[in-house]
């Protein structure tokens, strides 16, 4: 137990290490960069709305279901759907989502390439392959990511009003008043802090799952299936440790 | 030339390679062959730097390729050009792209240069036209040819083969020997090629090393093949029981 995990740790520090070296052709490495941009951006930003919307609905109705009968106010909905969101549920959830979407798609495109002998012909070439198939998708990652959240943020908040106002659970000013009652902009920040650590990790994770990869087809969907559990584990540790540093 | 002196390899307990020495001579063909599971893969990767020997060492000329620093690597690395098994062509990237992939990474030519150069080594591998499709889209053979290209486009100096005619039928893997065997000739190329095609032994075979258990086990040129006497060349080139026969009724008559 003890042995594997300080294997892969220190493999994965010697990845990130080849990695972070200087590229030997900018404009190639941009040209990947900006290709994996628009993959993770635009191939994901469907299914970050799609689950924002509801994570907005659900919070909103589950917290309209709590307070009912209580003297909380009624436009305490609008202002936990916001805190919820933007501490919480966006960040982590869109990283989940993404670890098991771009992460499992990222190992299996690199550990493909890894089995058809792409990457030893690289090598071959004299290409640091570790550098030229993960540095740019782990700055696309980084760039694009936070963006998501924070679209994922704001569908979500939209998604808890569609949920609670057209159906009178309360008034479209109290959803607005809740909105803007009690807003500390730190907490933005700390979305962003986890969605920063979020992309690193999911991404990070995935390419050293595929970069390894031996064998044939089965152990190609072990290490996409090993991507999606690591990264997802790591972001909710990750997660706890980000609060417990930005809250104490 | 490529000279490797007393290479060991092990993988945990199995010693796949053991004290193998050899010469492969610029402007030649170096053949390495045996059976599979002989060591020849292991071998060549090793040669290219893709795994570290146990011990012993291999010199690129004068240069000592085990001790180099990685900018020093990095430049040898423009010099070596290797078709691999599968060709390794890039997926997502047409022919054209394939080929000009080295020269986008490490040279700074302009963009019509680069285009008559990947024109060039198309030519030269009696590919024109195919530019834009991509390896999907084209034969096995055409995929090795194109492999070919892509191996000669820095205009190497060492050239690596691994099994450059696995899959294909033989009378395009006669082409595909012809096109190696050219390219090292006209070119004073120092070539290494893994095979056991016998069609390759026997046509462009100027240097054969047979492999055999991890040993080198013989040593000579395509014209020695048939007349020796090794024990382990004879049981690998006539492994079939209709070239045993055949083998038989020569010496017979």
């Amino acid at each position: 137990m003890i042995k594997p995990l300080l294997f892969h740790t220190g493999r994965y520090f010697m990845m990130l290490a080849a990695t972070l070296r200087r590229p030997s052709n900018f404009r190639m490495y941009w040209k990947e960069t900006v290709r994996q941009m628009y993959d993770i951006g635009v191939g994901s930003v469907t299914i970050v709305v799609l689950i924002s919307v509801f994570i907005g609905a659900v919070s909103a109705v589950q917290f309209n279901y709590q307070i009912g009968g209580s003297f909380i106010p009624k436009y305490y909905i609008g202002y936990i759907v916001r805190d919820m969101t933007i501490i919480e549920l966006a960040p982590t959830f869109t990283g989940l989502v993404l670890a098991g979407k771009v992460g499992s798609n990222m190992a299996s495109e690199i550990g493909g390439m890894r089995q058809k002998e792409h990457i030893d012909a690289m090598e071959v070439m004299g290409v640091n392959t570790a550098s030229y198939l993960i540095m740019p998708k782990l700055i696309a990652a980084v760039l694009i990511i936070p963006i998501l959240v924070c679209i994922g943020a704001f569908v979500s908040i939209v998604g808890g009003y569609i949920a609670s106002v057209p159906f009178g659970d309360l008034t479209n000013l109290d959803y607005i008043k809740g909105l803007r009652s009690f807003f500390d902009p730190f907490n933005v920040v700390m979305m962003l802090v986890k969605s920063f650590v979020f992309a690193f990790i999911l991404t990070s994770i995935s390419c050293y799952q595929g970069y390894f990869v031996e064998g044939g087809s089965i152990e190609l969907g072990k290490a996409s299936t090993n991507a999606v559990v690591v990264s997802d584990v790591m972001i909710l540790l990750a997660d706890y440790i980000i609060v417990l540093i930005l809250t104490t | 030339m490529i000279r490797c002196e007393h290479i060991y390899k092990s993988f945990d307990e199995k010693e796949v390679l053991k004290d193998i020495t050899i010469t492969f001579e610029a402007g030649k063909n170096n053949l390495i062959i045996g059976k599979s599971g002989a060591g020849k893969t292991v071998l060549l990767k090793i040669l290219v730097g893709l795994l570290k020997p146990t011990s012993g060492r291999v010199w690129y000329n004068d240069t000592d390729f085990l001790q180099l620093k990685p900018k020093e690597l990095q430049k040898l690395r423009n010099e070596v050009g290797m078709l691999f098994q599968g060709s390794a062509l890039f997926d997502s990237m047409t022919v054209e792209e394939n080929i000009r992939f080295p020269l986008d990474m490490f040279t700074t030519k302009t963009r019509k240069e680069k285009k008559m150069r990947v024109n060039y080594c198309l030519e030269r591998v009696n590919l024109k036209g195919i530019n834009h499709q991509y390896p999907s889209e084209i034969s096995g053979g055409m995929q090795k040819r194109v492999g070919i290209a892509r191996s000669i486009v820095m205009e190497p100096k060492y050239l690596f083969c691994d099994e450059p005619n696995s899959g294909l039928d033989p009378k395009t893997s006669i082409v595909i020997d012809e096109l190696i065997s050219s390219i090292t000739h006209d070119d004073k190329i120092t070539t290494v090629i893994n095979t056991h095609d016998m069609n390759s032994v026997l046509e462009i075979g100027d240097n054969i090393n047979l492999l055999h258990d991890g040993l080198l086990a013989w040593q000579g040129s395509k014209d020695e093949v048939l007349t020796s006497d090794n024990e382990e060349l004879v049981d690998f080139i006539f492994a079939s029981p209709f070239l045993k026969r055949l083998r038989e009724q020569a010496m017979g008559s």
